[in-house]
């Protein structure tokens, strides 16, 4: 994978307050483009609009993360991204080329892990590898590495329910890892875990990203979750969802849990909880 | 992982479970034969037991050989009920066209009495045993498509969504990920649709057939034989029985990792 061709944010005191949802000029050709797109699901009279038309970019190995209300259509989102719907209306582009079926160089994780019941673990994480119908024997190794990493050595040959829910949601991020994608997409992924397992998990998932420079999309209902690992955050509207503001988040590449304590990430956490203050609450 | 048993205590294990419904029927056959002393009640209303296992002995040739015909028609219409029900729950499921044009004529079709039409078959095939086939598919098929169409829908619509992303073609996300998810239950679908196959065969065999179990059955009743009869009902139960257990033995081989399946994976692995 290249390494994150993005320029890093100043670090200006005020910097990062700025509204970036007027982007300078994203170059179509590389990263992940948007045009007008929206979502209505169903015909006639059974009609939901899901997503208001939404134009935004994002940069390759950028770190993008969306947060909104329940039901504003940030599933709907990912799935049109991701190809595996069509948008009613609109254009996406990634690295140039029109999404109109799913493009195959992307990692999906879910908020449940998913994982196939009659499969062990090294199996399920090769899922994508049988899918693609490549080599086994060549990704063996990466898929046993990558267990290594998120702390599941010596669980390969288990079934998934022999482990925990956050030992098997690690795995499906494995799974999502595999086949080396340029990007990766994850929604609600660490929904079902409790508090100190997804701090970890977010520690290890920044990690990730800074060494492998992979394009980050991914959903929370937690602001400071999305605050903590964003590069981007965008805040969406109520339903049908819309853009209601786009956030640099100028703390740097290199994030400990110290970051949480740094004024710019109180003041970020601030400004978009207040987003929500009029409306409902969160997801 | 839990250690594995001596094969002795396995094999004690497998002897309790069947010793357990055993000493049931020991029980009601006792009873039985204790309610006829008791009551009174005359041979030619119910049958001594003794009676019923002397011709199962004296004419054991004669009933093996007539329950081969029957054990044919009801594994050919079972292997048919699972050949065809199996894909048209697969299109069922697939489509909702199919679905609203094809289930409700299913379902209708159903409460159609199956020995009332069997006579239809015998005049149209005749007296051989695809009549017999085709009662027991009739009865067999039904189970196999409720059940399969209710595995093939139950799968988790994200999981579709996550293997199509990996760019899977629809053959392989349906061999990944739909057909194995519905296996269990098919299964299910298949040990109510085998012992229904044993019915329909005997249907099939009573309207209209000289050989099998279906026959001997008409022809004690027609006599009055009914420690013949009763010998038959035993041979057509113990049938049932071995089929059942034959497609248990098959489910649990197909698919180790089910829920019901679990305390197995665990003294196996
Ligand atoms: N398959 C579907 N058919 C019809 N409406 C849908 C479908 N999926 C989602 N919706 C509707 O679209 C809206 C957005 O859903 P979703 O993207 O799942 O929201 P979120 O993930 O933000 O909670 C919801 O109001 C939901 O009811
Ligand atoms: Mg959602």
């Amino acid at each position: 994978m290249t390494a994150a061709m993005r320029t890093m944010s100043v670090d200006q005191p005020s910097a990062h307050l700025r509204v970036v949802s007027e982007q300078s000029t994203p170059s179509k050709a590389s990263g992940i483009n948007l045009s007008g797109v929206s979502k209505t699901y169903g015909t006639g009279d059974g009609q939901v609009q899901s997503l208001r038309p939404l134009d935004f970019h994002i940069n390759d190995g950028e770190f993008f993360v969306v947060v909104g209300p329940s039901g504003c259509g940030k599933s709907t989102l990912l799935k049109l991204i991701s190809g595996l719907l069509a948008p009613t209306s609109g254009e996406i582009h990634v690295d140039g080329n029109k999404v109109t079926e799913p493009h195959g160089d992307v990692g999906i994780v879910f908020q449940n892990a998913l994982l196939l019941p009659w499969r062990n673990i090294i199996n399920n994480v090769l899922m994508p590898i049988d899918m693609k119908n490549l080599p086994r024997a060549q990704y063996m190794d990466r898929a046993k590495q990558l267990l290594k990493m998120v702390g599941l050595e010596g669980f390969e040959k288990k079934l998934p329910w022999q482990l925990s829910g956050g030992m098997q949601q690690r795995a499906s991020i494995c799974r999502a890892l595999v086949h080396d994608p340029k990007i990766m997409m994850m929604d609600e992924p660490f929904g079902a875990l409790d508090a100190m397992t997804r701090e970890k998990m977010n520690v290890e998932l920044s990690r990730i990203q800074r060494t492998t420079g992979k394009t980050i999309l991914l959903i929370t209902h937690s602001i400071p979750e999305a605050v903590f690992l964003a590069d981007k955050v965008l805040v969406m509207t109520e339903r049908p969802g819309g853009i209601a503001a786009i956030y640099d988040v100028p703390l740097g590449r290199e994030r400990t849990l110290d970051a949480m304590s740094n004024p710019i990430f109180t003041d970020l956490v601030a400004r978009i909880r207040k987003h929500f203050m009029t409306n409902s609450t969160l997801d | 992982m839990s250690e594995k048993k001596a094969p002795g205590s396995v094999s004690k294990l497998l002897n309790a479970s069947w010793l357990r419904p055993f000493l049931l029927l020991v029980m009601i056959v006792v009873g039985w034969d204790l309610a006829i002393r008791i009551f009174n009640i005359p041979a030619y209303q119910i049958p001594a037991p003794g009676d019923v296992v002397k011709v199962l002995y004296t004419d054991w040739p004669e009933l093996l050989s007539q329950s081969w015909p029957t054990t044919y028609a009801t594994l050919l219409g079972f292997l048919a009920s699972a050949v065809f029900g199996i894909p048209i729950a697969m299109l069922i499921a697939g489509s909702r066209t199919v679905e609203s044009y094809v289930y409700p004529l299913l379902v209708f079709s159903q409460s159609i009495p199956k020995v009332a039409i069997a006579p239809l078959f015998v005049v149209w095939f005749g007296f051989g045993i695809v009549p017999k086939i085709i009662a027991a598919f009739l009865l067999g098929f039904f189970p196999v498509v409720v059940s399969a169409v209710q595995g093939f829908k139950s799968v988790d619509p994200d999981m579709v969504d996550l293997a199509r992303a990996m760019k899977g073609s629809r053959l392989r996300v349906f061999c990944a990920v739909n057909l194995p998810h519905a296996l269990p239950a098919i299964f299910s679908g298949l040990k109510v649709s085998v012992t229904l196959a044993v019915v329909g065969a005997v249907v099939g065999e009573f309207v209209g057939s000289n050989s099998g179990i279906g026959y001997v059955l008409q022809r004690s009743i027609g006599t009055f034989d009914l420690p013949t009869m009763f010998a038959a009902l035993v041979i057509l139960a113990l049938l049932g029985v071995i089929l059942f257990w034959l497609v248990d033995r098959i489910e649990r081989f197909a698919i180790p990792w089910h829920v019901s399946q679990r305390a197995d994976v665990f003294i196996g692995s």
